[in-house]
């Protein structure tokens, strides 16, 4: 697997939070060769299933590991249709946001909307000395913003419906030092971690049952985590997304340096025995990894796969990422094939005793 | 796909830096032009000579440079400040990829995640100076090696066609250059027609200055590109074009009041030949016309546009048909000029 291709491919199909078969079929297309099964769930989760490869006759079912990483991405929604003059003219399209969106990052960018066709189109507005006097001096807002598709009033009403998505689109470009710039990498860059994982597990043998999923609508209330670690009753999981990468904006607390290896989630969202399980695969692949600590939520899947059922012993895995949910977002290539070796490791080092010694750990004085 | 506006559109030509888009059209008018020259200030200046039936001197203005930025510092971490060369607002600039240098090195201008902007800083517009190119150095000795202050940088924008919709960066005025370059591959006129692909409009009309004085035309066009703010707004903004609406004809900026003869028979033209046109709304803005009409004795000149939407920003839209009217109209107004219609009685 050439893993930077696999990440242009992954970050350059839209796949919105809610409107994520697009990207589910691109996840299947770089997962399915690692796998045993593949399939999409009730609420569009893409669960893959690696069974254990080792040749100890145990009994089934073997201890099964959720791996989950979010594939949809922040996005916009169609709420109106307006033109210019009334009722003539170009239809234009007013939108709000799907996910965390910095609506300063919007004019000018280019985007998809995805009506009863694919339409391309780019955000404008007028210029600001057009507006009312109260907005000067003040970033666009979603009243002012347009999403203009160079179509007359009536394709447009043909075309999109009040609802309709619109994604983002970026190429991925390509910067010095291995960085790749784009969108979605939060989170496709833990997605395409995932793949290089799996493919590391075809060459080691695993006890446990790997069970990896794309996760749905992380952006919005981390449905896929709740809804997957509910159905797969998973007996450990770990959560890998993008973490704080140190750069302009972002220089004090808790940030990393791009290329300088995966942060590890400790905080409540993280059970301890897990962490130290990852350090101590980290160590054996004499890898490079820094502590990434929350004080609350994790902000990730990790919030929602702890608390399925009677609960789920959890980890997190964190790829630092400059620009977070913006439209050039920039990761260290290098930093995705770590993180994806490190849970690789992990897995193949979880044996039948694992979740008993991390139970005792809790009640250790 | 029009090739030409691709690729004009593609190449970076940031006011005072245009050379890229001189080689570019040297290349697409060779074998067309009977003559061209580079002056001092980069200039391209290329005649076609005419049939020999007027004597008249007519110059056709349209100018190369876009806006853009320009580095200023090299920081620390590898970072790249800048400014803006011509106006760009702030507001256009968080989330966009650049090309920087004459190597078009990839660089994105990002910000604070989100997640980290208190309440007040996500309705504040972050300044052009906090901003920051990153091209992936991880320190400034990284980043010296490929960059220099004072190098220039463009949005990396791919032009793009949608049925009669285009979009692209850099419309002002490559649309006006890909029009002269079209009347420079047609037939000859019967004069001899003066291209001036001209430098640094958008830092103060400043190519055309000198191209006005160097070629003492008796009359000159100047093919632009000019924003149209055909957008809904509850306030009335009296949009001053609109696209698919045909050519602008200019009559009066903030600078100009183009030359009333030439205007009627720019408009008369367009009548007769039935071609598509609208009157440009007097008041702001200002063109290379505004230079020219003041150069040596004084020069009758007029301004032909096509309509954009959202100029001197990352991505703006044309009208196609807008477009290829305004090589129309241009065309047929300057074979029908005829020095009579300056005499003043």
């Amino acid at each position: 697997m050439e893993l930077q291709r696999t990440l242009q491919k992954l970050i350059e199909t839209a796949g919105p939070s809610g409107l994520e078969t697009a990207i589910a079929e691109a996840v299947t297309t770089i997962w399915e060769p690692f796998v045993d099964t593949i399939e999409r769930d009730r609420v569009g989760n893409l669960v893959a299933v690696k069974r254990a490869t080792d040749s100890v006759e145990s009994e089934r079912p073997r201890p099964r590991l959720l791996l989950a990483a979010h594939m949809d991405e922040i996005a916009l929604m169609v709420k109106e249709i307006v033109s210019y003059p009334k009722d003539e003219g170009y239809g234009f399209l007013r939108v709000t946001n799907v996910g965390g969106v910095d609506v300063r990052h919007l004019y000018g960018q280019r985007v998809t909307v995805h009506g009863a066709d694919e339409l391309p189109g780019i955000i404008g507005a007028l210029p600001v000395r057009m507006m009312p006097d109260e907005r000067r001096g003040k970033p666009y807002n979603y009243d002012e913003l347009l999403v203009d598709v160079g179509l007359p009033l009536d394709e447009v009403r043909t075309l999109v419906s009040v609802g309709d998505f619109v994604s983002f689109h970026q190429p991925l470009r390509e910067l010095l030092n291995e960085r790749v710039a784009g969108k979605a990498l939060d989170n496709r860059a833990s997605v395409a971690a995932v793949a290089v994982c799996l493919e590391y597990l075809a060459g080691r043998q695993h006890s446990w049952d790997v069970v990896a999923v794309a996760t749905a609508q992380e952006e919005t209330r981390l449905l896929g985590a709740f809804t997957s670690a509910h159905a797969q009753r998973p007996d450990a999981a770990i959560a890998i997304d993008v973490t704080f990468g140190k750069g302009p904006g972002a220089k004090e607390g808790n940030v990393f340096e791009l290329g300088d290896g995966p942060a590890l989630g400790l905080g409540p969202n993280v059970h301890p025995g897990i962490f130290k399980a990852l350090k101590k695969a980290a160590d054996a692949l004499e890898m490079k990894v820094h502590t990434d600590p929350h004080s609350r939520a994790s902000g990730t899947d990790a919030y929602g796969l702890q608390i399925a059922r009677a609960g789920v012993p959890t980890g997190l895995i964190g790829i630092p990422l400059r620009y977070m949910h913006t439209m050039v977002e920039t990761v260290s290539v290098d930093d995705i094939q770590r993180a994806g070796r490190l849970m690789g490791e992990f897995v193949a080092r979880l044996d039948a005793d694992f979740l008993e010694e991390i139970a005792k750990e809790m009640m250790e004085a | 796909m029009n090739e030409i506006l691709q690729q004009l559109t593609e190449a970076s030509g940031v006011a005072g830096d245009e050379k890229e888009v001189r080689l570019l059209i040297r290349d697409l008018i060779e074998g067309h032009v009977d003559e061209w020259q580079v002056d001092t200030m980069g200039n391209l200046l290329a005649v076609k000579r005419g049939s020999g039936a007027s004597e008249m001197r007519v110059l056709v203005d349209a100018h190369m440079d876009e806006v853009g930025l320009i580095v200023t510092e090299i920081d620390s971490d590898g970072t790249l400040k800048f400014l803006p060369v011509g106006g760009i607002s702030p507001r256009t600039l968080l989330g966009k990829v650049v090309k920087v240098g004459r190597k078009g090195l990839t660089g994105v201008i990002g910000a604070r995640p989100i997640h980290l902007l208190k309440a007040s800083q996500r309705d504040s517009i972050v300044k052009t100076e906090s901003m920051r190119i990153d091209i992936g150095a991880k320190k400034k000795e990284d980043a010296t090696k490929k960059v220099k202050v004072g190098d220039k940088a463009t949005f990396a924008t791919r032009y793009e066609e949608n049925g009669a919709t285009a979009m692209g960066k850099a419309f002002d005025d490559r649309a006006g250059c890909a029009v002269l370059i079209e009347l420079l591959r047609g037939e000859p006129y019967p004069f001899d027609l003066h291209a001036a692909f001209t430098v640094q409009e958008e830092v103060g009309l400043r190519g055309a200055t000198v191209a006005a004085y160097a070629t003492k035309p008796d009359v000159a066009l100047v093919l632009e590109c000019t924003p149209a703010y055909d957008l809904p707004n509850e306030r009335d903004v009296s949009p001053n074009v609109m696209l698919g609406q045909g050519p602008a004809v200019y009559v009066m900026d903030r600078v100009t009041i183009q030359d009333p003869r030439l205007v009627r028979h720019i408009m008369r033209t367009a009548e007769k030949n039935e071609i598509p046109f609208q009157i440009r709304q007097p008041g702001g803005g200002g063109t290379n016309t505004a230079v020219i009409q003041r150069a040596t004795t004084g020069i009758p000149a007029a301004t032909i546009a096509t309509p954009a939407r959202y100029v001197h920003a990352p991505t703006g839209m044309i009208n196609l048909d807008d477009f290829n009217n305004v090589i129309r109209l241009a065309d047929a107004t300057l074979r029908t000029l005829d020095a009579s219609l300056f005499e003043r009685t």
